[in-house]
């Protein structure tokens, strides 16, 4: 049996989505770029997905530009306001501690080439204030990017009340929407977003596919140098089949979206309550203001990478914040951005679910998890130190 | 191709020799909690010889799994050839473990000379 709660790392593709990108593999191969009409039908697909997309997100389809997915959509959009910013002398940013690596990495580059970035903080919760949003721009802002959903902790941020506040300053405003798409409403011109950034395989659809919305008059600057595809901005012959799955999977998930979030949302309560029942285990991330599918907790006293492996031969795919897992040093800098110590943030646990996550699956991974726990708890120094008070619980 | 080597899986799932020794004869505690990683070794001597040995360990896969190893390789021999026990050995007999995640075994080798240290430490004072 596999239980595939990870579905925040990438998402099995729709039969739908499937079922679009073959035939553009098999029979409609030619290039868009093609003057006769064989490349030209190619072309109609291009564009056909473009506008599907473009209604989703209540926007015009040349206000959709194709990319290989979020991290390139979310490097261009960064980089592009920059350019936007210095040409008017404006060279301030303000974005997020906990946004994902591809904006926090591009934002450190800004800063080695003489950009000020103001990072705001998440507090506890995991949400960003729009009162702290209007205060730190000042009159050199030229960008912020605050993202909409968080890929850890799944906390939702006010993004439409962010948009109104920079309209109204006439700064940019950006959202990484990677985690969002699919599973909550977007609709750009409501939430005043001038550039927004998604990606096909968090929402059913193929990887290497992704989207970078820039309204009309936000001028992109291009990545990748080359051909005249995506308006001059995007260099590089267009993905069809995986830009084609895309599009079929964003109107799958958009459709009956209410009723997903509703169920989905229900069978997420039932693991946060199922997992709270964990003595010295604490939910990361506001309960309520959080994506459908996300739970994220940290247990005291055990490491996360091991509490993977455990559940790993339970068949139970999920994933950590812990430095273990992550390749560096440092625990999530997510969990860290809401405070919690090191020692906590490496025992974290994330579980997503999908709309194909079922009650008995759930059920299933809380024995699990519970037992996985007690069993790393039993053999850990941290643990024993807890229980016999020579180390205080931080997580009560 | 899976993260870990059969070995390391094996002593992972099954981990040799955990637990506490009550009034042990040298106790060794490195890492921190702060970078994940915490072992406690525990040593039971009698002349000379590792009569029995227990561990704990609050992190990774393989930082248990070198724990579990360390203390196989050194139960039942004389404390000199634990005190020349060596992280490499730990990371070989465990068939081998990711480049990043060498110093499990450091912390395995660096635990039990703590413990070493404890009881010569311990003897000396008696």
């Amino acid at each position: 049996m596999q239980i595939y709660l990870d579905n925040a790392a990438t998402t099995r593709i729709s039969p739908a989505a499937l079922r679009a990108m073959l035939p553009c593999l098999e029979e409609h191969y030619g290039n868009p770029s093609s003057l006769y009409a064989f490349g030209q039908d190619a072309r109609e697909r291009l564009e056909r997905a473009r506008a599907q997309i473009a209604a989703r997100l209540h926007c015009e389809a040349k206000e959709v530009y194709f990319t290989s997915g979020g991290s390139e959509a979310d490097n261009q959009a960064l980089r592009s306001a920059a350019r936007i910013g210095a040409a008017k002398g404006k060279r301030h940013i303000v974005s997020t501690a906990f946004e994902h690596h591809a904006v926090l990495h591009t934002l450190d580059r800004l800063r080695e080439e003489g950009f000020e970035v103001t990072l705001l903080d998440v507090h506890g919760d995991g949400l960003v204030r729009p009162a702290e949003v209007a205060a730190a721009i000042r009159p050199d802002t030229c960008l912020v990017s605050v993202m909409y959903a968080n890929n850890e902790i799944g906390t939702i941020q006010p993004v439409a009340e962010i948009g109104r506040i920079c309209r109204e300053k006439g700064v940019l405003f950006h959202t990484d929407a990677v985690q969002a798409a699919g599973h909550l409403p977007i609709d750009v011109q409501e939430q005043n977003i001038d550039l927004l950034s998604l990606s096909a395989h968090k929402f059913h659809g193929p990887r290497g596919a992704g989207v970078l919305y820039a309204r009309t008059g936000v001028r992109l600057t291009p990545l990748i140098e080359g051909g005249a595809q995506e308006r001059g901005r995007r260099a590089g012959t267009e993905n069809l089949p995986a830009i084609v799955g895309m599009a079929a999977a964003l109107e799958e998930a958009c459709r009956d979206g209410d009723a997903r979030r509703v169920r989905v949302a229900a069978l997420r309560d039932r693991l946060i309550r199922g997992l709270a029942r964990i003595p010295h285990a604490v939910l990361n991330g506001d309960p309520v203001q959080r994506l459908p599918g996300n739970v994220n907790f940290c247990f005291e006293g055990i490491e996360g990478e091991s509490l993977l492996l455990l559940l790993d031969d339970e068949g139970i795919c999920a994933s950590s914040g812990s430095a273990c897992t992550s390749g560096s040093l440092d625990p999530s800098h997510v969990l860290l951005a809401i405070g919690r110590p090191h020692e906590i943030a490496h025992g974290s646990l994330r579980l997503t679910l999908s709309e194909q996550t079922t009650e008995e699956e759930i059920d299933y991974t809380i024995d699990a998890v519970t037992r996985a726990v007690a069993r790393l708890r039993s053999m850990s120094p941290v643990w024993r130190d807890l229980q016999s008070g020579a180390r205080p619980f931080v997580i009560q | 191709m899976a993260l870990y080597s059969e070995t390391v899986m094996d002593h992972f799932r099954n981990p040799r020799n955990v637990g506490v020794i009550e009034n042990a004869d040298g106790v060794g505690e490195v890492g921190n909690a702060v970078c994940g990683d915490i072992m406690k070794i525990y040593l039971k001597i009698d002349g000379g010889v590792i009569s029995d040995v227990k561990f704990e360990t609050f992190g990774c896969g393989s930082a248990i799994a070198s724990s579990s190893m360390a203390t196989e390789m050194i139960k039942g021999k004389p404390v000199e050839e634990a005190m020349a026990l060596t992280n490499r050995a730990v990371a070989e007999a465990l068939e081998g473990l990711p480049p990043h995640k060498l110093h499990c075994s450091v912390l395995a080798e660096e635990a039990i000379k703590k413990a070493l240290e404890d009881y010569y430490q311990r003897r000396g004072q008696s």
